[in-house]
């Protein structure tokens, strides 16, 4: 796991890995976040999944956490700390310090069309490990709505290795499958495995 | 009666008690169904109407509504639950005593959020510690499982003859309510069988043997003496809670008491919390222990009835105790949860120094930093010659 060693407070816990969200009202952010809960659940982790609560206007900037873990997670507060961040609305670059209190090493996985390169130049971001996935793009192409939760989760499986892809897919085949039309399901698996493949890195 | 576990389930809190409440199944819930209620009613409702639970659903026009229809179910001998929150509870307020007194055995979640105003609907233990004194059985759960669990334990302790109280359960508004966390279920059956039948006492229903329910009781008559059986009801609830938690440990494998001791056998100094800040400060235990200071915890889980003694005796050798209110009673010592604990160590000897926190009102959030904090402030006075004074101390206070 690429992710253990940013902790830089609450340490205490070992491989804990803690992911906090960055999007707006009506992008699926907190879906994401219980999403990715729920895969750890499968693959017998321990998980905890939260939204930091406010008022719910669609484009407003929210913020979610998850927290995965190979023991009980006991901490309740907001993530202070993140080792991983997602930002599903790059817009939100300018306006919310994203990295805000992450360690030197963070993974911040941005929803943007441009290279992570190309991204850095004009945007605040100094540390870290950047990537970038044309989620908004993914998801018209293949769900046919502009919602980028589930193109992101793809790209976060590729690059922290939190869990196999087949896993995700069979995942989102039996619990989608409950919820949604087969056509859904199929257009965000494309979604998924599309921006797993998709990722950029620097 | 051999312990199986369900899978491991990812639910948020009002979803792990909502299925509590289907497993018990109550004859009647009389709920208020809009805001600011909790997410447990819509759940509840959603069962009742796909016939999953034989409940009677009954919508009223307010909280107050809510709690006197549940007092007249009850009456008539119903097993009857409802749930609420924040100024739904405070809402409830008259009406909770009247409950208390008629000695009716009803179960009530509430999801600890704050009261107005400001306007604010986060976490903190306001309205809950704000009814204290109103006869009801207090348990406060820390996460999912707990909430789960508290729920179905809170029906044998209210229902039992030793007891006939109230009991409101508790755990803390969108920290754990609205998260999603692990949750492993009973069965129904075995829910079934640990509750039991409900046999009322006295059911107004019962038209071969009529009774009075709630008439005047006035300067002659035995008001008082009511009063006095409350608190002896309360007193004999203890041993109650700790048999049925002891009894639910071996369907569950979960242990409960009335308080939860962390770390503290050769603690010098501790924390006494309530709530899910009771996972952060076990966490901070281990962290400070990991340094070398002798760090402890005591969770809080009845806080009606409190049991004095138990502080005491778990307390007794720690130089100093920190105690962490999400709640204030304005113009006095300290919060709820310092006045019951600075009291109940009174009589020790050596006396423990009780130091007040207050932390996490209207949801702000409380960081392992901040308990941290809260330990080096112990630390200092534990190695200070002199008593600390006993003024508030607020954990991470806006400073700007």
């Amino acid at each position: 796991m690429a992710t253990k060693t940013g902790a830089k407070k609450g340490e205490a816990t070992p491989a804990l890995t803690e992911i906090r969200w960055h999007g707006r009202g009506g992008q699926g952010a907190v879906t994401a976040a219980k999403m990715v809960a729920e895969l750890a659940l499968g693959e017998g982790k321990y998980f905890q999944a939260f939204p930091e609560y406010g008022p719910e206007r669609s484009g407003a900037p929210i913020v979610a956490f998850t927290r995965v873990s190979d023991a009980p997670i006991q901490v309740y507060s907001g993530i202070e700390h993140p080792q991983i961040v997602v930002v599903l609305d790059s817009s939100l670059l300018k306006i919310v310090d994203v990295t805000k209190g992450a360690p030197d090493d963070v993974i911040v996985l941005v929803n943007s069309e441009r290279t992570p390169a190309q991204l850095r130049k004009d945007s605040a971001l100094k540390d870290g490990r950047l990537y970038t996935i044309a989620a908004t793009r993914i998801a018209v192409e293949t769900i046919k709505r502009p919602i980028p939760n589930t193109p992101m989760v793809g790209a976060l499986t590729r690059i922290t290795g939190l869990f196999d892809i087949d896993d995700v897919v069979t995942f989102l085949r039996e619990d989608f499958g409950k919820k949604f039309p087969p056509k859904v399901v199929e257009g965000n698996i494309a979604a998924i495995t599309r921006s797993y493949e998709e990722v950029q890195g620097e | 009666m051999a312990i199986t576990q369900s899978e491991i389930l990812a639910v948020t809190g009002n979803e792990a008690v909502a299925e509590a409440m289907g497993q018990i199944d109550p004859d009647v819930v009389c709920a208020y169904p809009i805001t600011p209620q909790t997410e447990v009613v819509q759940l509840y409702a959603q069962m009742v109407a796909d016939g999953k639970v034989g409940t009677e659903f009954v919508t009223v026009e307010s909280e107050h509504s809510a709690m006197s229809a549940v007092i007249g179910s009850a009456a008539g001998g119903a097993r009857t639950m409802t749930a609420t929150s924040s100024q739904g509870f405070a809402l409830m307020w008259e009406v909770l005593f009247v409950a208390a007194s008629y000695r009716l055995p009803v179960v009530m979640t509430t999801v600890n959020r704050a009261l107005s105003g400001p306007i604010n609907i986060h976490c903190d233990h306001s309205d809950t510690m704000g009814g204290r004194d109103t006869g009801w059985v207090q348990l406060y759960g820390e996460n999912h499982q707990e909430a789960y669990d508290n729920c179905i334990q809170a029906v044998r302790i209210a229902e039992h003859l030793d007891v006939r109280l109230p009991v409101m359960h508790m755990y803390d508004g969108y920290v754990i309510s609205g998260a999603i966390g692990p949750l492993q279920m009973l069965t129904k059956d075995q829910v079934q069988q640990f509750i039991g039948p409900y046999r009322p006492t006295n059911p107004m229903l019962d038209a071969k043997n009529p009774v009075t329910v709630g008439p005047f009781d006035g300067l002659h008559g035995w008001y008082f003496e009511h009063k006095v059986a409350q608190n002896r009801a309360m007193d004999r609830a203890f041993q109650v809670i700790q048999d049925v938690a002891d009894e639910y440990a071996e369907i569950s494998g979960r242990k409960y008491g009335l308080l939860e001791t962390y770390q503290l056998e050769d603690a010098e100094i501790a924390i006494v919390v309530v709530g899910s800040t009771a996972g952060t400060t076990r966490m901070t235990v281990d962290k400070l222990r990991a340094r070398g200071v002798k760090a402890g915890m005591v969770r809080v889980r009845a806080f009606r009835p409190f049991p004095h003694a138990a502080y005491a005796e778990a307390l007794q050798h720690v130089k100093v105790v920190g105690v962490m209110d999400r709640a204030d009673s304005f113009g006095a010592q300290g919060g709820p949860v310092f006045l019951e604990v600075r009291s109940a160590l009174y009589d020790c000897d050596p006396r423990p120094q009780v130091l007040p926190f207050i932390y996490g009102l209207g949801g702000r959030d409380i960081y392992p930093d901040n308990i941290e904090q809260a330990f080096a402030e112990l630390e200092k006075t534990a190695k200070s010659k002199k008593r600390a004074s006993t003024e508030r101390r607020y954990l991470n206070l806006r400073k700007d």
